[in-house]
């Protein structure tokens, strides 16, 4: 059971891009194009929902996701709380659905979720109260569908029609949550050609299934393309027998002048952050013009904005 | 007590026998089949008109969670479960806590289970000391205690000159090994099968190959040291393709598929069900598919329950953390049913399936019907509908990926050493 949308056909949860419409889609990026307007304001809020109680729940560390989180909520008026249970309850033996029932009886009326585990945001939906709402920041490498949102509202400003585009996403797709919520929006959305590019150790089996086409090769990979998502490649992977070495990782997949040469002039480059210089991806691109990097960034509190006032009117 | 069985169908795999009979029991034994022998007279009669009379079902995997996780199930009630599926012997797996690597454990276990008077419980022996996958244990010992054959249940054993030796040596003393085929490294960390879903659900995987890298070392080995060797649950198309090679080659293995495996695959874990946490992990349609066909053809011998019961907390998790298993004892006739309807096998071959040929895989009397033959029976409403759901089941374990569905076949009675363990409620 998905469960995140009522029986309304509204929005209910956002667990996962996989199952929405591209009408959905697009009013959740039209929903965000009109707070793009309230986060330029000098009063920079809106009283929508004011009173409301929403739970930042990281089971994981972030910080940007749980900041912009934090300001698009408190743009909207809501009362926000923050709370960091890798550090808590979770040491102290509670499982999930203790922590969540606990907040629960605290009159929440929104959880903001990240979690090591996928389907972590699933299992807290379909057990709270129906009145409190779910989004998913992030569950294990499965989906982080606000991240999607707000790549898919950067490539729209930025491209504007999603039905001529090739869009390459680039790194460890193995472990990315934001991969699989990406390749899911780009898909809905009718992009008629999205690669992956990455070795073959960082790709899931069976990922063509998803509608993609995958590449080993940067120089095939990245020709004509008009979108370069990159992706982050944690430490990590340099262990279990993934990488041998981050300087080999570099020289044939990291994101240098000359390989986005290979992709069309007008191309822009995205990365969902934070950002390893000089292993997925050159300075020179990072800063340089043809990066949104920082754009992405205030279009996500934006997008945010959007989903939690959308998920609170459902 | 003397026991007259009567206007039942009466299906016996073992003979093919498929008729409208009278039973007649009697000292424990089936006494007479049709007509009853001479000067018997009924001290208790049971009317089995529109109903199925077979041997009492062997299951090949039931986890009874003594010693060790008394939490999750106990004997009795798991014992409770056995008789209401139908089940009148069945063969636990050893990695209980401690493991069943001593005779005294294996006594203990035996004794709890006789006091019971249920079902015939066959435990099987663990192949290594604690499983750890170092050193034997005493196999011909355990065998003495009562043990009837010796696995590795889901412990790694990875170290190859181990399984060897272990073959070797219970080959020794004609013991049969019972291995499940999953390389250990190639599975550590996964949690689904490797594959479309894993992939879309962003699981880890544990791909085809665990299980193929790990079944060809087993049957080399067995080819290498002549030990009898069992496969247990075995989970893909691949594997059930070279188990029907080895047979074919002449290798003494059999091998066996789990009940959960021949109906479900990857696509029923939907978003995240935990119930489908089993192991090995649910895999393709393709593979499901093949494992069917397999277990028609005869190259699996037989299915189990793999009753796994879990408390409803291990299962309130992320599917990674949530742990494995299904309950199975109370749904392994049903589910057999159901796979003979669909796959269109006659009764009495699909009945074989788990009552004469694992009982030939364990090496027990149990599964017959001829006189003489001890009396253990099932007797079931073939078309008759229920739900499953937690208030129905005796285990408890309530955690099934069938759940709130219903399934047809129901047993009526149970009989072992020709008593009347379990009758259930009229409805």
């Amino acid at each position: 059971m998905q469960g995140q949308i009522n029986k309304n056909g509204e929005l209910q949860h956002l667990l996962t891009i996989e199952g929405l419409s591209a009408a959905m889609l697009h009013h959740i990026l039209d929903t965000a194009e009109s707070f793009v307007s309230v986060t330029e304001r000098e009063v920079k809020k809106v009283p929508l929902l004011r009173g409301k109680a929403i739970f930042n729940l990281f089971f994981e560390p972030s910080t940007r996701t749980r900041t912009t989180f934090e300001i698009a909520a408190k743009r909207l008026s809501a009362d926000v709380i923050n709370l960091n249970i890798s550090a808590s309850s979770q040491s102290k033996g509670e499982t999930l659905l203790d922590t969540v029932n606990n907040l629960s009886a605290m009159h929440a009326d929104m959880f903001i979720v990240r979690h090591a585990q996928s389907g972590a945001a699933h299992l807290i939906a379909n057990h709270v109260a129906p009145e409190i709402h779910v989004i998913n920041a992030g569950d294990g490498r499965h989906a982080h569908p606000t991240q999607a949102l707000l790549d898919m509202y950067t490539i729209r400003h930025f491209k504007r029609d999603f039905h001529e585009l090739r869009v390459a996403i680039i790194g460890d797709i193995m472990h990315s949550r934001v991969a699989r919520s990406q390749i899911h929006a780009l898909t809905t959305l009718g992009v008629p050609e999205v690669r992956v590019i990455a070795p073959k150790t960082l790709l899931p089996k069976g990922v063509e299934h998803l509608g993609v086409h995958s590449y080993h090769d940067m120089s095939k990979g990245l020709k004509d393309v008009d979108v370069l998502l990159m992706l982050r490649l944690q430490n990590e992977r340099m262990q279990g027998a993934l990488l041998p070495s981050a300087q080999e990782y570099f020289k044939y997949y990291g994101l240098t002048p000359e390989k986005l040469a290979l992709a069309k002039p007008d191309a822009i480059v995205m990365h969902p952050g934070p950002m390893n210089r000089g292993i997925e991806i050159d300075s020179a691109v990072a800063d340089g013009p043809q990066s949104v990097i920082l754009p992405q960034v205030t279009f996500g509190i934006a997008v945010r904005m959007a989903v939690m006032s959308i998920l609170a009117g459902s | 007590m003397k026991i007259h069985i009567k206007n039942g169908r009466l299906i016996d795999p073992k003979t093919h026998l498929d008729r409208k009979a009278d039973i007649f029991v009697a000292a424990g034994k089936v006494a007479a089949i049709g007509a009853p022998p001479q000067n018997f007279t009924a001290s208790h009669e049971i009317d089995a008109s529109g109903l199925i009379v077979c041997p009492g079902l062997v299951d090949l995997s039931a986890r009874l969670r003594e010693p060790g996780y008394e939490y999750r199930a106990t004997l009795e009630s798991e014992m409770e479960a056995a008789i209401a599926g139908g089940i009148t012997s069945l063969a636990c797996p050893p990695d209980t806590d401690p493991p069943l690597d001593e005779p005294g454990l294996v006594e203990m276990l035996k004794y709890r289970a006789m006091n019971l008077n249920q079902a015939h419980v066959f435990p099987v022996g663990a192949l290594t000391q604690g499983l750890l996958g170092e050193n034997l244990t005493e196999m011909a010992e355990l065998s003495d205690a009562g043990c009837v054959a010796f696995s590795h249940a889901e412990k790694p054993l990875d170290n190859a000159l181990v399984m060897m030796r272990a073959m070797q040596y219970a080959a020794t003393f004609n013991l049969p090994v019972w291995l499940r085929a999953q390389d250990a490294s190639l599975s550590r960390i996964g949690v689904a099968h490797e594959g479309e879903v894993a992939t879309r659900l962003g699981l880890p995987g544990i791909p085809t190959c665990a299980e193929t890298i790990a079944l060809s070392k087993i049957l080399r080995l067995a080819e290498e040291t002549g030990a009898r060797v069992h496969i247990c649950r075995i989970s893909s198309a691949e594997g059930v393709e070279m188990i029907r090679q080895a047979k074919k080659q002449g290798l003494p293995v059999t091998c066996d598929v789990s009940a959960n495996h021949i109906h479900l695959s990857e696509i029923d874990i939907g978003f995240f069900d935990s119930n489908c946490h089993l192991i090995p992990p649910l895999r393709s349609i393709r593979d499901r598919d093949a494992l069917k066909r397999g277990l028609k053809d005869g190259t699996i011998d037989a299915v189990c329950s793999d009753h796994t019961p879990v408390d409803d907390d291990a299962k309130l998790l992320p599917f990674a953390e949530a742990e494995a298993g299904a309950t199975g004892l109370e749904l392994l006739l049903p589910l057999v049913l159901k796979w003979a309807e669909e796959s269109k096998v006659p009764l009495v071959d699909a009945l074989s399936r788990i009552t004469s040929r694992p009982a030939e895989v364990l090496g027990i009397e149990s599964g017959a019907l001829s006189p003489g033959a001890a009396a253990d029976l099932c007797i079931f409403a073939a078309d008759a509908y229920w739900k499953i759901e937690p208030r129905s089941l005796k285990s408890q374990g309530k955690n099934t990926p069938f759940l709130g569905l219903e399934m047809k076949g129901r047993v009526k009675c149970t009989l072992v050493g020709g008593r009347i363990v379990y009758k259930a409620n009229p409805s």
